[in-house]
């Protein structure tokens, strides 16, 4: 044991052979710090074969039990978190740069975060606390599934506040709530390749990748504005990370874009069914392509949530009943219920 | 050299690969010259390889031996053996040639088919413009066919185009071959005026005229192209 | 004056077909080169290996660039290659949806190259493209219409018109007028003559029609099994053409 015991990370070295199931990962740490000693925490046992169905009930934060395991710690082997690893440091080391990676089947069909989930799973260590959302909520289907997998097969608390959560994952939200150091925020990613809309072929794209030639991305502009009067994509806004890679930030309203630049969370990107992984470290530059005389604008919103009444946050339509009826409220619901709370 | 064009001993075959090789001899020791301000007239029955010795001079047909010199500025250039950017460069600026045929892009307009010979041979875009109004005016072709494309044209239209497009531009080298074949007699009148103002502005002239008519009114020294004939090399 | 682009024993073969047999051939700026010959004469495999897309197996060629240093087109890395290929080159294809992006708009496909050299401004973009379209004779209001709503012929000319707008130096057409009815390919023609003459480009355009030869080029290659078996003078090539093959090509061509 002794030769994993001082290794500050798996990804400096240091097999798992015997160990898989009974120790911890200590995690992925680039730009956020793990607490000490977390490696040495003991996995939980599963007793259920069906990480997402099936007896015991759900252990919310960390539970324990004797009963003999059945899944790795987060599900992956651990050669294949060591894989995703490695894909992540590249993808860091140059950011904004798709990484193949060899991604795996999951428990789930392909754009239901498959991608995230393997890179949630590659760098969850066990004293992370897992947040993940869906069009900024909680409490969606997808949200909550994802948080019970990983709360059954590693155990980790799970939480639905921002401030709290060490890891979260997300599908088309930054949360309002500002990151901070840390923080490592997983992308669920359907399509890497901001190129594709023009340039079907991978080998064209590849290249145009390599030698920085971008002026695509802006053909693609230029349409929305000949076609509508202004840039009118609205999500999967192309942005450039350190001044060098055009990035798609994958289904993301590009009213979160801004938070993407300078951020000090770590930003990581999944895709699984195309197997892609790419990042953006903790304060990157990440920019916005415009026009001159067309900048960058993010959405308004006029209207205030009609659930806690604050303007000039995203909204969502909800539609309340099959006769029109319909609000807007806050798309992240943490941060709308935190301001509830707050004028309770 | 004080000729304009020279013609050094040229001898011209057809080789017709189609027909197993058949060697078809056209001229042979062909010599004679064209001074500035002369205008020399091929004369032989037809077949005798009058329009072959015209295109020759113009670098459209090839030489199979000899020379033909063409004076161009102060040098001399040797057609026969001259590379095909040389040759452009001749007919660019010091040949020009009009022959029996017009052949122009289908949809360009006469005036405008005049107009890019005139700015081609170095015309101002302004000069060639008015340039080719004032010819096509000379050769009285209606003014309502100008803006229309030529290949709609009868015969003798045409022929009034092409005589336009390759005198617009002052070259001291004319070639003509049987430029007033369709004309009628009141047209020859002006393309005979036309070339002698030419001839007068010091430019050497070698053409093909049948009618003799015309070749009275351009004062034509008579070049006979029987004496070049190949019946011993056929 | 050395030419802006020249070929020396270009040879490329694929599994043991000869496509190109040493073909050497230039071209400088203002003059239209010609290459004919029969589908299957090596005419577009020849243009592939000029415009850098296909290596040849042996022979080079050289390009004499804006600094005017000639340079051996395998001496130049990839990212200058695509660079040049954009900037300094245009390449009208047969096929027009090679040639374009069928589904962006006309604007936008005249527009890609500015965008590429880092054109930034939307209004400068548009009013180059508008400008482009109209020297092609595109209607200023197509300009928002992708080329699939386009004619054959106006779809050739946007291409022209994109390729154009970075003003190059060097213009390879293949067949460009091939598949257009008689009277569209007229006016495609006299546009081509018309600003090859105009932008002083060097022009290489393949081509299995003499009558578009005969227009359009002050030179001509005619090319048989791989080889250039006869070239020069345009009109000379034509009008007395030396090699049995030219023969043959000259006296088959219809009369109209």
């Amino acid at each position: 044991m002794s030769d994993t015991h001082d290794s500050p990370s798996p990804l400096c070295g240091g097999g798992y052979p015997a160990q898989q199931g009974e120790r911890g990962e200590p995690g992925l740490r680039i730009g956020r710090r793990a607490a000490d000693g977390d490696e040495l925490r003991p996995a939980p046992s599963l007793p259920s074969p069906d990480p997402l169905r099936g007896p015991p009930s759900p252990v919310e934060g960390g539970g324990k039990s004797s009963a003999p395991a059945t899944y790795n710690f987060a599900y992956l082997d651990e050669g294949t978190k060591r894989m995703i690893r490695r894909a992540l440091l590249k993808a860091v080391a140059v950011p904004g740069y798709q990484v193949p990676f060899a991604s795996r089947e999951m428990p789930m069909p392909y754009g239901w975060g498959t991608g995230g989930v393997q890179v949630t799973a590659a760098i969850l260590g066990r004293s992370d606390v897992l947040k993940v959302i869906d069009q900024g909520a909680d409490d969606t289907t997808n949200a909550v599934s994802i948080r019970r997998f990983f709360a059954r097969t590693a155990g980790v608390a799970t939480t639905t506040r921002t401030a709290e959560a060490t890891v979260i994952q997300t599908r088309h939200r930054i949360p309002e709530a500002p990151l901070t150091e840390g923080q490592t925020l997983v992308y669920q990613v359907p399509i890497p390749e901001p190129l594709r809309f023009l340039e079907p072929r991978e080998t064209e794209t590849r290249q145009m990748h390599a030698l920085a030639e971008y002026g695509l991305m802006h053909v693609k502009l230029y349409e929305d504005i000949s076609r509508h009067g202004h840039i009118a994509t609205t999500y999967a806004y192309p942005v450039e990370v350190a001044g060098r890679y055009v990035m798609d930030p994958s289904p993301t309203p590009k009213f979160d874009n801004p938070k993407m630049d300078d951020c000090p969370a770590l930003q990581l990107f999944g895709a699984g069914r195309e197997r892609r992984i790419y990042a953006v470290p903790p304060y990157t530059t990440v920019r916005s392509l415009d026009f001159e005389d067309h900048p960058f604008r993010v959405q308004t919103f006029s209207e205030p949530c009609a659930l806690c009444g604050a303007k000039g946050h995203y909204l969502d339509e909800v539609v309340t009943d099959d006769a029109g009826g319909r609000m807007f409220v806050c798309s992240d619901t943490d941060a709308c219920e935190t301001r509830r709370e707050d004028a309770r | 050299m004080t000729a304009a064009l020279e013609f050094r001993d040229v001898a011209k075959s057809f080789t017709l690969h189609l027909r197993g090789g058949t060697v078809l001899p056209v001229v042979a020791g062909a010599s004679f010259s064209v001074a500035p301000g002369e205008c020399a007239v091929l004369w032989g029955p037809s077949g005798t390889g009058k329009s072959s010795l015209v295109r020759m001079a113009y670098g459209n047909y090839r030489c199979d031996s000899g020379a033909i010199l063409v004076r161009d500025g102060g040098r001399v250039v040797d057609v026969a053996s001259a590379s095909p950017r040389e040759v452009l460069a001749l007919r660019q600026r010091t040949i020009a040639y009009v022959s029996q045929f017009l052949r122009v892009i289908p949809r360009v307009s006469a005036r405008d088919v005049v107009e890019a010979a005139g700015r081609e041979g170095g015309l101002p875009d302004a000069e060639a413009r008015a340039r080719a109004g004032d010819l096509l005016a000379r050769l009285n072709l209606p003014e309502r066919l100008w803006n229309l494309p030529p290949a709609t044209f009868s015969g003798g239209e045409q022929q009034r185009v092409n005589i336009a497009r390759g005198l617009i531009a002052p070259r001291p080298i004319l070639l003509l071959d049987e430029p007033t074949a369709s004309l009628d007699a009141p047209n020859r009148a002006v393309v005979a005026e036309l070339i002698a103002e030419r001839r007068a502005a010091g430019a050497a002239i070698l053409g093909i005229v049948h009618d003799a008519g015309m070749r009275e009114a351009i004062g034509g020294r008579i070049i006979d192209v029987t004496q070049f004939g190949t019946a011993r090399a056929a | 004056m050395t030419p802006l682009l020249s070929a020396q024993s270009l040879t490329k073969t694929y599994g043991g077909r000869t496509a190109c047999a040493g073909v050497d051939l230039d071209v400088t700026e203002g003059e239209v080169l010609a290459i004919v010959g029969e589908s299957g004469s090596g005419k577009s495999t020849l243009l592939s290996m000029l415009a850098g897309e296909l290596a040849p197996d042996s022979g080079e060629i050289r390009y004499r660039d804006r600094e005017g240093r000639v340079r051996a087109l395998h001496e130049i890395g990839p990212a200058e290659l695509r660079a040049l290929s954009r900037t300094d080159w245009g390449f009208v294809r047969q096929d027009a949806a090679q040639g374009l992006r069928m589904g962006v708009s006309a604007g936008g496909n005249v527009g890609e190259r500015l965008m590429g050299l880092g054109e930034r401004h939307y209004g400068h973009i548009r009013t180059r493209a508008l400008n482009w379209l109209d020297r092609v004779e595109i209607a200023a209001d197509r300009i928002d219409d992708p080329p699939t709503r386009f004619s054959g012929g106006m779809r050739q000319r946007l291409q022209i018109a994109r390729n154009l707008v970075t003003a190059p130096r060097l213009v390879l057409m293949d067949e460009p007028t091939s598949g257009l009815d008689v009277s569209v390919q007229a006016r495609l023609l006299d546009l081509i003559r018309r600003l090859s003459g105009e932008l002083g480009l060097a022009v290489i355009i393949v081509t299995h029609d003499l009558a578009v030869a005969r227009l359009l080029s002050h030179r001509i290659a005619v090319m048989r099994a791989g080889r250039v078996v006869e070239t020069g003078l345009t009109d000379q090539v034509l009008d007395d053409p030396a090699d049995a093959y030219t023969q043959l090509l000259v006296s088959s061509v219809l009369a109209a």
